[in-house]
Formats: C-alpha cells, structure tokens, sequence
C-alpha cells in the first residue's frame, strides 16, 4: 500500500502562509468558531459560580472530608497536567530527535499544554481553605520566620507547576516569534500594531535565526525532562505518604506513562477538530493521524504494562493492607471506576493495531476521547479508592462528588476551550516556517 | 540610503549570494528568510556559541540559587527534626532545584537571544520597507549596508545583478 506523504505534494511557501494565516478571514470557519463559542461560554458561566461559591463559603460545599480529602480538585489536576506532558514531548523531545513530522503539530500542542497546565495549577490553589494565602509556598522572608517545607513533594509540586507553566509558555513564545512577524507583515491597523508589537521586531535576519536556533535548542534540551519530572513529582505525591494503594516505587513510571497516552489522546481529537472545522488538511495530514495513533496504542500499553506492575506488587508486598486496597479497587464501593477506567482505556484502543482505523477520523476521535475520559476514571480509582477505607474501619467514609465539584470540573473544560478558540483565531495554530523548513528538507 | 536589498527566489541561490559578498570583503551584509536556512549564517561569518552557554549557566545559576535557599530555609534558619533525620540530606533538595533551574535555563537562552538579537527593537528601515515583508512570507532578502567600507552604489549594485537577484532596491533610512 502507498505511504500517504507528510505533506503533500505541489505545496510552496506562500501556499502554508496563506493556509495557515488566513484562517480567519474565511465565513464558513468563522461561524464555525462562534458556534464553538457558543457552546463553551456557558461553561465558563458554571467556572466563575462554581469557583465563586466556592470562596464565599469554602470547600465544605464539596463532598470532600475525612477519611478523603482529595476529591475531584486533586483528581483533576493530575488529568489535566498529564494532558499537558504529549505536548511537551511533541515540541521538546521530537525537536531533539529530529523527527520533522512534529512541525505540523507542535505549536498547537504547545498552546494545550499551557492551558492545560493552567487549569491544573487552578484546583490545588482552590482546594486551600484559604486560597488568598497560595504564596506562602514561595520561600519569601517575613516576620512570621517560617518557611516551606522543601522536604515535602507538595514544596515539589508547587515548583514544579510553576517552572513548567512558565517554561511552557516561554517555548511557545519563542517559537511563535517568527511566525508573529508573518501575521505582521500581512495585516493591517490595529491588528499590525499588535502583531508588530508582539514580533518584537523580528525580521528574519541569519545571525537572527542561527542565535534563535540555538535558544531554541536549548530550551528544548533543557525541557524536555519536564514530561517525565513533573508528572514524577505529581505521583511522589500520592507515594511519598504511607497509603496503602499510593505508597510504591512504580508510581512514577505508572504515572509519567499515563499522562503521555491521556496527552496524545486530546492531540489527536484537537488535530482532528482543526484540520475538519478550520480546514488544516492540507497541514496536519492522514499521515499525522497515523502516527498519532500509532503512539496512542504504544502509549496505552505502556500504560497497560504499568496497572499490571501496580497490582502484582501489591500482591507481591504481602502487606494485608495493601493486598485489601487492591481487592476495594477490582470489587469495592469504587470498583466501577476502575474497570470503566480499564474498559475506556484499553477497549477502543485495540482497533489502532490496524491500519485502516487509523486513518479514519472518526475511529481516531472516538479513540482519543475514551482514552481521555478512562485516564479521568483511572484517576478516580487511584484517588477515592485509595482514601475511603483507612486504617482503621471506624474511619471508613465513603466519598460523592457534589454538584459543585462536577461543575467546577466542566467549567475549566469549558475556560481550557474559549482559551484554545483565542488562540485559534488571533494566533498561527500551525508553525507557518516550520512546515515551510519541513518542505525544504523534503525537497 | 540604508542598504541596497536584494531579492532572491530560492534560499540555494541566497546562500551562493550570501558566501559571494562574504568572500568579495563585504562585511556588513545581512540576509533574510522566512525560515532558518542551515548554515547560511556561517556564510556570513557568524561562529558563535554563547546562547548555548548562557543557557547552561543559567541552568546551573537557578538550580544553585534554589538548593541554597532551600538548604538555608531548612536548615540553618528554621531546622525541623523530623524523626532525627539528618538535616541537609541533600536528595531532598533536589526537585525543586532541577525544576528551577530548567526555569532558569529556559529564561536564560530566551532572553539572551533577544537581547544579542538587539530585539525588541521596532521602526527598522527594513520593516518600513514595502517589498521586504515577503521576507517572513517566500521570498529571500540579501542586505548590503551603506556603511560598509567596501561599499559602492554602482559596483555594488553590479554585483548584486551579477548574482541573479530578481530585483534590487534602495532602502531608506
């Protein structure tokens, strides 16, 4: 069978510009968007009274209390910061290795990794009784003579939100820079006094670009850790306490893989809406579907591989404790979260072995979007199932999320969504000369 | 004037231009293109690697700083026994220091470029220049700078058509 190329075939330069600049100027895409707004504004409605109750009287509207305290913020949180970790290997890793393929996918990956970074760094800020007083993670001298403990994965975590929220967004500045300067250079008014500002005044000069290359590179190489330490710190977290269920040396790796294949699942079903809604075609092609897919089935028996490890070390440890959270997890009060999580996760999956549903868009999109609801359930189970039966059963309680919870959840769906159309519309949601370099190396 | 520009279709036919004014005793010439052309700056002359450095450095200067603070925070301000644990068991330190210092890292090779780059700087005579916003768009751009010792309006323009330039402008200051 013909390979479908990368790009293709009898496409110049001034070709990608205009398919990726004036995206915007086109009536039928912009009907689309506002309908795509439409459909997310009333979820932002639900994020700003969900999160404003949630300060007028505190967490006690959620369902959370003790034996778990960790309800649906922390479980967010982990869902949405792993999202971030597919785009990060995608601009930082792939750059590295070489693989041109990515230019077509890069930035838009970037730009859902900070949004979703962002709304993962929101839940633990809201999850504080008292949210105004965040900064106190900062080590900042003052008269109280204390200082975080940096001892603690929760001092780790903070840090590592911070610095990855901010790396990710200095990388996709940076490499947006150039493609700024195009957006510049083809409008006019307003609009060119923004861009322009925003372009700094780039004009494409060689020493310019061999010192941005070499920025560029480096941010990369000093980055792309990023994808395995962040969500490392994230699990250190659910290990470094003794919780029978968390307490184990797997949950990095368990954790790091879960995230990449729950990143790669939104990569694709964003490709897919770009490329129908906003007529990429021409840029992200089948062939980048294929490989997406290719990786999500990797990716989701690695992730298989790690569940697998979890439950054979429980087992394994002896240790009643943790043998009765594995057992409350495949058969307890929670145990149809864990095999909604399994069947999610692993069931649809199964079709990317061959190739004809790989290059269907709607298998792929359906793929993706039960992979990221199953990764959201797998961190349910490893969350409530792990809390809900302490040690001791006169501490057992049982856990439900309240409307409150479930609405803040969509509501930062429905703010990562109006973030993502923003960007859409007002930023190059494909590196304009990045595909164009793409072209030059094929020739 | 500020510079004679010169336009090329293809970045082969500015690399060839671009190592001609180079090896002609040029040397305040410049070229332009929508995306990073391999070794077209080393055409010009340009051999240096201090990005890379700076971001090293800044990478071992933020995870430095944070160990430190860390270390002074827990350690000698505000000691904590924790189970008569050693105090300055540095693995601990560790993950904030490495995250920081990626920050930093990052910070370092972002800000570095654009400061060396002298950017941002807005109202260059090029950007003012109509025919040369298809330099971020298809086309490729050489510059000659008027101040260049070696420059002359005739011999230089002569030499431009003699590369195969597809048009050639003046560009005011």
């Amino acid at each position: 069978m013909a390979r479908h190329p990368i790009l293709p075939p009898r496409q110049d330069y001034a070709m990608v510009t205009a398919e990726v600049a004036d995206v915007a100027h086109n009536p039928v895409i912009r009907r689309r968007w506002w309908l795509a707004m439409a459909a997310a504004v009333p979820l932002v409605v639900a994020f700003l009274a969900s999160t404003g109750l949630l300060f007028w009287l505190g967490t006690g509207v959620w369902g959370i209390n003790i034996p778990v305290n960790w309800g649906l913020a922390i479980i967010n949180t982990v869902w949405w910061v792993g999202i971030g970790h597919a785009g990060t290997l995608i601009s930082s890793l792939l750059l590295l290795m070489g693989e041109g393929w990515r230019n077509s996918l890069n930035r838009f990956a970037e730009a859902m990794t900070l949004f979703a970074a962002t709304m993962a760094g929101l839940f633990p800020i809201l999850h504080l009784g008292r949210p105004e007083l965040f900064y106190w993670n900062f080590p900042i001298p003052s008269t109280f003579g204390v200082w975080p403990q940096f001892r603690s994965p929760l001092a780790w975590d903070f840090f590592s939100f911070v610095s990855y929220v901010l790396v990710s967004l200095a990388f996709w500045y940076v490499g947006m820079i150039p493609d700024l300067a195009t957006l510049r250079d083809r409008s006019t008014g307003a609009a060119k006094a923004v861009y322009g500002a925003l372009a700094l005044g780039w004009r494409g000069s060689a020493v310019h670009w061999a010192r941005w290359r070499q920025a560029y590179l480096g941010i990369a190489a000093a980055a792309f850790h990023l994808v395995i330490s962040v969500h490392s710190g994230v699990a250190m977290l659910f290990a470094g306490g003794p919780i029978p269920g968390w307490h184990t040396t797997i949950f990095p790796p368990y954790f790091v893989l879960g995230a990449v294949f729950s990143g790669f699942a939104v990569v694709i079903m964003l490709a897919i809406g770009l490329r129908t809604a906003f007529r990429l075609a021409p840029l992200i092609t089948m062939r980048h579907l294929d490989i997406l897919g290719r990786l999500l089935l990797a990716t989701g028996l690695l992730t298989l591989y790690a569940y697998l490890a979890d439950a054979f070390h429980a087992w394994y440890s002896g240790d009643s404790y943790e043998i009765r959270t594995l057992l409350d997890r495949v058969g307890g009060e929670y145990a149809w979260s864990a095999w909604t999580a399994v069947t999610l996760n692993f069931g649809a999956i199964q079709l990317l072995w061959w190739r004809r549903p790989r290059r269907s868009q709607a298998v792929l999109f359906l793929a993706g979007l039960s992979v990221a609801a199953g990764m959201w359930f797998e961190r349910y189970m490893l969350v409530v199932s792990g809390l809900y039966r302490d040690y001791l059963p006169s501490a057992w309680h049982t856990y439900d999320a309240t409307l409150w919870e479930w609405l803040l959840f969509a509501g930062t769906g429905g703010v990562f969504v109006v973030l993502f159309l923003l960007f859409a519309r007002w930023l190059p949601m494909v590196s304009i000369f990045e595909v164009k370099e793409e072209l030059e190396r094929r020739g | 004037m500020f510079c004679l520009l010169a336009e090329f279709a293809t970045h082969h036919q500015l690399r060839e231009a671009a190592r001609a004014a180079h090896r002609d005793g040029y040397s305040r010439v410049d070229a332009y293109s929508p995306f990073p052309v391999e070794g077209l700056a080393e055409d010009l002359g340009f051999t240096e690697d201090r990005v890379p450095w700076l971001t090293f450095l800044g990478g071992v200067a933020g995870a430095a700083a944070t160990l430190f603070i860390q270390w002074w925070a827990n350690v000698v301000d505000y000691p904590i026994n924790v189970g008569g644990r050693p105090l300055a068991a540095w693995p601990a330190f560790l993950f904030p220091s490495f995250e920081v210092g990626t920050l930093w890292a990052v910070l370092a090779a972002a800000i570095g470029m654009l400061v060396m780059n002298g950017l941002p700087g807005g109202g260059h005579p090029l950007l003012r220049f109509e025919a040369f916003h298809l330099a971020t768009d298809d086309k490729f751009f050489l510059a000659i700078l008027a101040d260049d010792p070696r420059f002359d309006e005739a011999a230089t323009r002569r030499f431009l058509e003699d590369l195969g330039a597809e048009g050639i402008w003046e560009v005011p200051p």
